[in-house]
Parts: structure tokens; sequence; C-alpha cells
């Protein structure tokens, strides 16, 4: 993919891999799915901002977008940070479908939340996995030791028993967090992102500079991990 | 003697209500009938004696008898008409919060009650509700109902606010303003303070009574004591119910719980929520309220705080209207299909609406619409993160059908300048987000958000009259003839009322002078009212309705020499004080008016899955 010479209409977000050969955004569509007050959206600010921020119940969904670069390419993450609540069960549909990459988030803390990550496992294996959806289960509140409900060994079993990858982590504290999308980075990208219609290309709108609420420092962060 | 005084006065002020103009100050007119009415025409009422009296009477009157009518033994025999009102059908115009509730007055009870009257009903609802919450104790403990529940309720603390609060202790029971919803089999659903499982009890009598008075084919309305107002309401299976010590009339504290209502159904939409008691009648809806709860509460502190809901008028920013044009000619450019409201926000208040022509052809946005919008976005700072797409009611527009709405803010990390884009199309994130891209663009080319930033409320001093204090002003259509968008204005509020307490204390005043010229039974036009330190003129005519605040030394000559110049002088900055002529856009070729439409199309639209839920 990296052989095509890229277009990159804005042209300040020109990247070049290591070989000096320009590098291409991909879209990733992500979704967070879990009950109320799992921290999704806490999880979602570490992702786009690395920061801790107190939240308030998600109305809806909240749309984010993040940029992690890989050596050989950069994807777009649009996350789509689902409402918990159940009022907005109905609605969720809209915001799953046709993602590349799914977080089942639950909370360690209350075992309650992994029983209800898993009827959204269940809901999502019915209509839109079909294999082209890389699947996280994520025990969040890792922090939360001494209340822990649901053990390691529990989230890691469920996980394999139905092929999803696991991890730990705490939104609070930002452990796991960086490595969990560069991890989802890494799947995407090599399940679907070199497939033949796969990812769609990222086409910058022509006010680049409006966007650089995307592009945080990530180079930093994440780019120096590669395949 | 007292009640020929108050007709004259109401003949007066049908002769005065002139519309202001230049030529013909209304100030002159109203120095007319100010003088013909003498000392004793607006005497001041103090509808309970309980001490706090906020008013210095010019004329001390007996209660009147839009209270006494309401003033209802409860011991008396429950089923008669002594204790509730026949409830005509309430007026389900889209002005629902005007309506004028046609109560029967009834001419038996009329005049007869007394304070004992009074006080005994209101004891005996205490007492049941003392009762109900000594019972509360013991189901404290046992009646841990449902551990799931308990379970969201602990979740989050940071989502918690007068959830956990003691409701068997003495500061539970002080506060002003209690709102409770249950549903019509009597569970709980929301409780301003404390939580609604440790009320259940509570809600458990209240629903008993509202009950009791149904089964007499009547409909509870209200109950008064000496120190609380409970007032009923009922909509579909939900019934809404305020104890309040606020000196408020019942029915503005009706119009609240409609506010609470609405809010609701904004939600959750009104048909969803009969078909789900309609299934099941003892669904527990905190299910589907569950983290709405801070939604609510919002809504309650801003109608304590916000003259807008008392006036069911909006609020828009004063903006020069240079400035007011070119956000809405960007509002109007940036348009994608089924975009049917486009709605830019400062600091919660509005900068400029542009609507959608087709879709709102035989109707205008209501301002109760508004106010929910203002109070969903203020409640949450979800929003401050990223682009939100929604579901969400508008119920005095249809309460049945969701929009979807786009909420980004345009300024963060501040914050302070909202857009919220409505689309009836649920697929359409995509192209609604890219007409904020557009709108951000063009506002970035013509440096908008900083000529935002610059814009404050204004002060009473601009004015010019140096006893005016403070005002309302809310004109009946500007310009004539537009239909739209019911407006109002006010300055900021300043010293003397810069403290919480004092501003809330202006405001009671402006709820009493507001009660006493909607009075169901005796409306007025004019109420020039001393009291202790301050002096109020209320003043309604058929193109305005408006309050005033002056010093207390001021004399009936000045405030009628003010007013003429307020309102000469509101007259001159109209287009910056107003949103003088909404704009308008096309984005429906082939309108469809789903978000409005036949029976079929909400069917569909409401199908959100609740049911399956049950
Ligand atoms: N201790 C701890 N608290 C967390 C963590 N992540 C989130 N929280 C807290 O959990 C609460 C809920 O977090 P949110 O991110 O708003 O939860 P949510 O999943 O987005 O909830 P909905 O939007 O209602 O679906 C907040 O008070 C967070 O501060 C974490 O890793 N550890
Ligand atoms: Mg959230």
């Amino acid at each position: 993919m990296g052989e095509n010479l890229p277009r990159v209409p804005g042209g300040a977000r020109l990247r070049c891999d290591t070989l000096g050969r320009p590098v291409q955004t991909l879209r990733v569509k992500m979704v967070l799915l879990g009950g109320s007050g799992v921290g999704k959206s806490t999880l979602a600010q570490r992702f786009v901002k690395d920061e801790f921020r107190m939240t308030t119940p998600t109305v809806g969904c909240a749309y984010l977008t993040r940029v992690v670069h890989l050596s050989n390419v950069s994807l777009r993450f649009e996350i789509w940070d689902t409402a918990g609540q159940e009022k907005y069960h109905s609605v969720t549909p809209l915001y799953y479908r046709g993602a590349h990459a799914a977080l089942l988030v639950y909370d360690i803390s209350k075992r309650e939340t992994f029983i209800r990550a898993q009827v959204w496992l269940k809901e999502l294996e019915k209509h839109y996995i079909e294999g082209s959806t890389v699947v996280w289960l994520v025990g969040n509140k890792g922090d939360l030791e001494e209340d822990r409900q649901v053990s390691v060994q529990e989230g890691q079993g469920l996980a394999n028993d139905r092929g999803l990858f696991f991890i730990e982590t705490s939104a609070l504290s930002g452990d796991q967090v960086s490595n969990l999308l560069i991890d989802v980075a890494h799947r995407v990208y090599e399940c679907t992102g070199a497939q033949q219609g796969g990812l769609s290309e990222w086409q910058e709108a022509p006010l680049g500079d409006l966007h650089h609420r995307d592009t945080s420092s990530l180079m930093t962060s994440c780019c120096k991990v590669g395949p | 003697m007292e009640r020929d005084n108050h007709q004259e006065g109401e003949a007066q002020g049908v002769k005065i209500s002139d519309p202001p103009s230049v030529n013909n100050p209304p100030g002159d007119n109203l120095a007319t009938s100010l003088s013909l009415l003498g000392n004793h025409m607006f005497p001041d009422v103090a509808e309970r004696n309980d001490g706090a009296s906020i008013s210095k009477e010019e004329t001390p009157v007996s209660l009147c008898s839009d209270v006494t009518a309401e003033q209802q033994s409860l011991d008396a025999e429950l089923h008669s008409n002594q204790v509730t009102k026949l409830e005509t059908e309430e007026t389900e115009n889209s002005e629902c919060f005007n309506d004028v509730c046609t109560q029967q007055s009834d001419g038996g009870s009329e005049g007869a009650a007394t304070d004992n009257d009074q006080s005994d009903s209101g004891e005996f609802v205490v007492t049941m509700l003392a009762k109900a919450k000594l019972e509360e104790q013991g189901i404290g403990v046992k009646g841990r109902s449902s551990p799931l529940l308990e379970a969201g309720t602990q979740e989050s603390p940071a989502f918690m606010s007068h959830r956990d609060e003691d409701v068997t202790a003495e500061s539970w029971r002080q506060h002003r303003k209690h709102v409770f919803v249950l549903s019509e089999a009597g569970k709980p659903i929301y409780s301003r303070y404390g939580s609604e499982e440790a009320l259940s009890s509570t809600m458990g009598v209240m629903m008993a009574l509202v009950s009791f008075v149904q089964s007499g084919d009547n409909i509870i309305r209200s109950v008064y004591s000496e120190e609380h107002t409970v007032v009923f309401l009922q909509k579909g299976p939900l019934v809404l119910v305020c104890v309040s010590s606020s000196r408020q009339s019942e029915r503005q504290l009706r119009g609240e719980l409609l506010y609470v209502y609405y809010q609701i159904i904004s939600m959750l939409t009104q048909a969803s929520i009969s078909r789900i008691f309609e299934h099941k009648k003892n669904y527990d809806l905190r299910r589907l309220l569950a983290g709405s709860e801070k939604i609510l509460d919002g809504l309650l502190n801003l109608v304590d705080s916000d003259p807008s809901f008392l006036l069911a008028a909006v609020h828009c920013l004063p903006l020069a209207s240079s400035l007011r044009d070119s956000l809405s000619q960007i509002l109007q450019k940036a348009i994608t299909p089924n975009l049917v409201f486009s709605i830019l926000i400062a600091n919660n208040q509005l900068l400029t609406i542009v609507q959608e022509k087709t879709v709102i052809e035989d109707t205008r946005l209501e301002p109760a619409d508004v106010h929910l919008l203002l109070n969903l976005i203020g409640a949450s700072s979800a929003f401050q993160a990223g682009e939100i797409w929604t579901p969400i009611c508008l119920p005095l527009f249809n309460p049945d059908c969701y929009f979807y709405a786009y909420i980004s803010y345009l300024d963060p990390p501040e914050c302070t300048v909202c857009l919220l884009l409505l689309s009836t199309d649920k697929e359409a994130f995509y192209a609604v987000a890219e007409c904020k891209r557009k709108i951000e663009e063009a506002m970035v080319a013509q440096n908008s958000l900083s000529l935002i930033a610059k814009v404050q409320s204004y002060s009473v001093s601009q004015v010019g009259v140096s006893d005016l204090r403070h005002f309302m002003y809310k004109p009946f259509d500007v310009p004539d003839n537009y239909r739209q968008l019911t407006q109002f204005t006010s300055p900021e509020m300043e010293a003397p009322y810069s403290s919480e307490e004092e501003k809330m204390r202006l405001l009671d005043l402006y709820r009493y002078m507001h009660s006493r010229i909607h009075s169901t039974s005796r409306p007025l036009k004019l109420i020039y009212h001393v009291a202790e330190r301050e002096t109020l003129l209320a003043w309604v005519t058929s193109k305005f309705e408006l309050y005033t605040c002056f010093s207390p030394l001021v004399t009936k000559a000045c405030a009628i020499t003010a007013i003429t110049k307020l309102l000469r002088w509101i007259k001159k900055e109209e287009d910056r004080l107003f949103i003088r002529y909404p704009p308008k856009y096309s984005t429906t070729p082939n309108p469809s008016k789903s978000s409005r439409g036949g029976k079929s199309d909400q069917q569909d639209a409401t199908d959100n899955g609740f049911l399956s839920l049950l």
C-alpha cells in the first residue's frame, strides 16, 4: 500500500515512513460498547487526548477522532463512544454497524457489567461480526483491585472461548490504554487494512488546519511500534 | 368593596393597553390610569400569612377568591368537589405553558374556606407524608428490592447529586421545592432530592391519594397547607407531584411539572412511554431514565433560576444585527437534506436559529422545546467531548417522534459556542458533520468566534433610568407579520441582586407579579407593588408583557416616566435584543414531514425497541 503514492490534499500531514516514502492515512471505525459507567468515555478521552476528565453519562453517542501512526501507515480512528444507558440501546446498532473494531468494556469491580458485556457480544455476533470486526474485551478500572469482582482469569477465559482479544486497563491512571490502542491499530491493519476494500482512505477536508485536534502528539507515543 | 376596586383596576388596565409608539408614549396612558386609580387600586395580597411576608401592603386584603377557591379541606368527603376541582380538558394546543386552565370556580366553596380549613388539609397531607416516612425507615433496611438497581445507583459516584440524601432528615423536608414522578402503579420514577427507592412509600401514599380521588371520578389537582402547596399533574401513565414552599401559584407549579414531563418525553417519546405501560403496568421506568437524573435536576434548577421558563419565552443574546445576520447566513448555507433546524448557542443563550421552510410551514418552534434542548446541553458536559449524535424528541413539536441531533462545540477547549443541528434522518451523521465543517470554516473566515466572544448581556444602566434596577420585557410577535419563537429580553441582574439569594428573591417577586397578572379567576393588566426593598410594576397589553423593578423610593410618577423611556429604548434597540427575522432554508426537496407526519410514519419512528426490553 505504501508503494502507491498517497494523496494527502492538506499537505500538512504528509508523513514519510523510515525509507522516506509518503504514508497513507486509512479510516478505522471503532466502537465502544458496554454498560453505563464502565468508563467508555473516560477511555475515549485517554485515546484522544491522553488525559483524565470527569464525565457525565453520554447522550446518544459521541464521535471522536485520533490518528495513530504505524511505521508504514497512518490510521485515523473514528471512535464511536456509545451511551451505556438502557434507553439508548435501541439506537446503538446505528453506531456499531460496519465497525472495524469493537471494544466491549466492563468494569472489573462490577460483575453485572461483565454480564452486560456478554449481552453486547451476543448482539454483535448476531449481526455484524462476520470476521470483519476485531473485538476486544476490555476490563476497565483495573486500579480498583481491592473491589475486584471479575478476575483476570475469568475475563481472559471468556475472551479465549469467544475468540476475542483481552486486556485490562485503567482509564483513571492511563495504564495499558495506549497499548490497547496500538494493539487495535495493528490488528485492524493486519486483518482488514491490507484487504481489498478493507479500509478506505481518509480524504482530508480542504481546511486542514482545523483538524489539528485529530493529530495530537501521537508520533512520540506510538509511531515507533511497528509490526 | 375591595373587589370593586379590582374590577375598576382591570377596566382601566384594558384602556391602557394601547401599543406603545413614539407618538403616543405609553407612559402617558399609564400615568393617567395610575393617577385615576389612586393609591388603593393595586392592593397587594398576602396570599398566605406565613410570616415571611415579602411585601408592604398598600391595602391589606383578605384572601382573594382564586386562592380560597382552592382551599379545600381534605378530611371532608374526599370524593366531593370540595377536595378537587373537576379538571376541564387541558387545552392541548401548542401554547401548553400558557394554557388557560379553565377551572370551575365552585361557587359554594368560594370565600367559604377559612384559614383553618387550609391548615387542616395541609396537616393531613403532611401527616400522611410523615407517616409514610416512618415506614420508610423500615423499608430502607429490608427493602433492597433489586440488586441491579442498587448497583445502578452506586455505579458512579460522580453521577450522583442529591440521590444519597437522607430522606428522614429535617434538612430533606426543608427543601423549597420537591418534585416527584411516579407511575400510575405507584412506582417511583424520579425524586429531586433523596433516592426514589427510599421514597417509595411516600410516593405510594401520593398515588393512593391520586387514585382515591380518581375513584370518585375526579382528578386531584392541588392541596394547600400553611407552608406548602402540593400540586398534582397526571400525564398519560405518569403522575407528577410538586411539594413547594415557594409562594408560587398552582398554575406556575403545574407549568413546571409540565416541563419535567416534557423533558422525560424528550428522551423517551410519549408514544413509547404509553406503549411500555400498556404492556406492563408496573414497569420500572427508572431503567430507561437511569443516568438522566442530572438532566431533570438541571431542569429544575433552571426552572427556579431562569425566568425563561416562567415567561415561556426564549432569551437570546443581544447581538449587533449585522453579526447576527452573518451568522444566520453561515447556517443557511451549510445544509443537507432532511436538516430542519440549525441553532447556534453561546453560554446557553441563543445566537441565532434557522429553520427548514416546509417542515415548519404550519407550526413554529416552541420556546419550551428550545428550553429543553438548552437544558440538555447545559446539563451534560458529555457534549464537550467530540461530536454528539443522538435521538431527541421535541415534545411540543411532536411528542411521538425523534429528531437526530448533532451537537458540537465550536470553540474547544473553552466550549462556550455550541452548534446544534437537527435532522429527521438518523443516518445523516456524516452529512450533518460536514455541515459543521462548512460552518466552522465560514466562521473562521469571518472571524465570528472572536466577535461572539466579545458579546455580553447588557446592563440596565444602558437604559439610562436611574431608579430602574431590572426588567423583563416579552413582546408578542415581533415583528407582527412573523409567526415566530416567543422571546423576551432582560438585562443582567446587578447589585443589589448579585448574590444568589437576592436574585432568587427578585425572581420570587416576579413570579408573584406574574401569578397575579395571570390569575385564572381575576387576571390583572397592571400591578404596582410596593415591597419592602423595591417597588415593582407589571403591565400586560396586547403587544407585550413587562415586569419592572425599581428602587423602593421611586414615586409612581417616576416609574411611569421610566417605563416610557424604557419602552422607547427597547424599540430603538429591538434589532439587537431580538432575533427579528428568523431565517429559513429549504433542505427537503420532497418534504417528508416525517417528524410531524401521519400515523404510519410515527409508528415507524417510535419503534425504538424499548418494547424488546420488557
Ligand atoms: N477508578 C476508576 N474510575 C474510572 C475509570 N474509568 C472511568 N472511571 C470513572 O467511572 C465513571 C464513569 O465513567 P464514564 O467514562 O463516563 O462511563 P461511560 O462508560 O462512558 O458511561 P455512559 O456514557 O453512561 O455509557 C466516571 O466517574 C469515571 O471517572 C477507571 O479506570 N478507574
Ligand atoms: Mg460515556
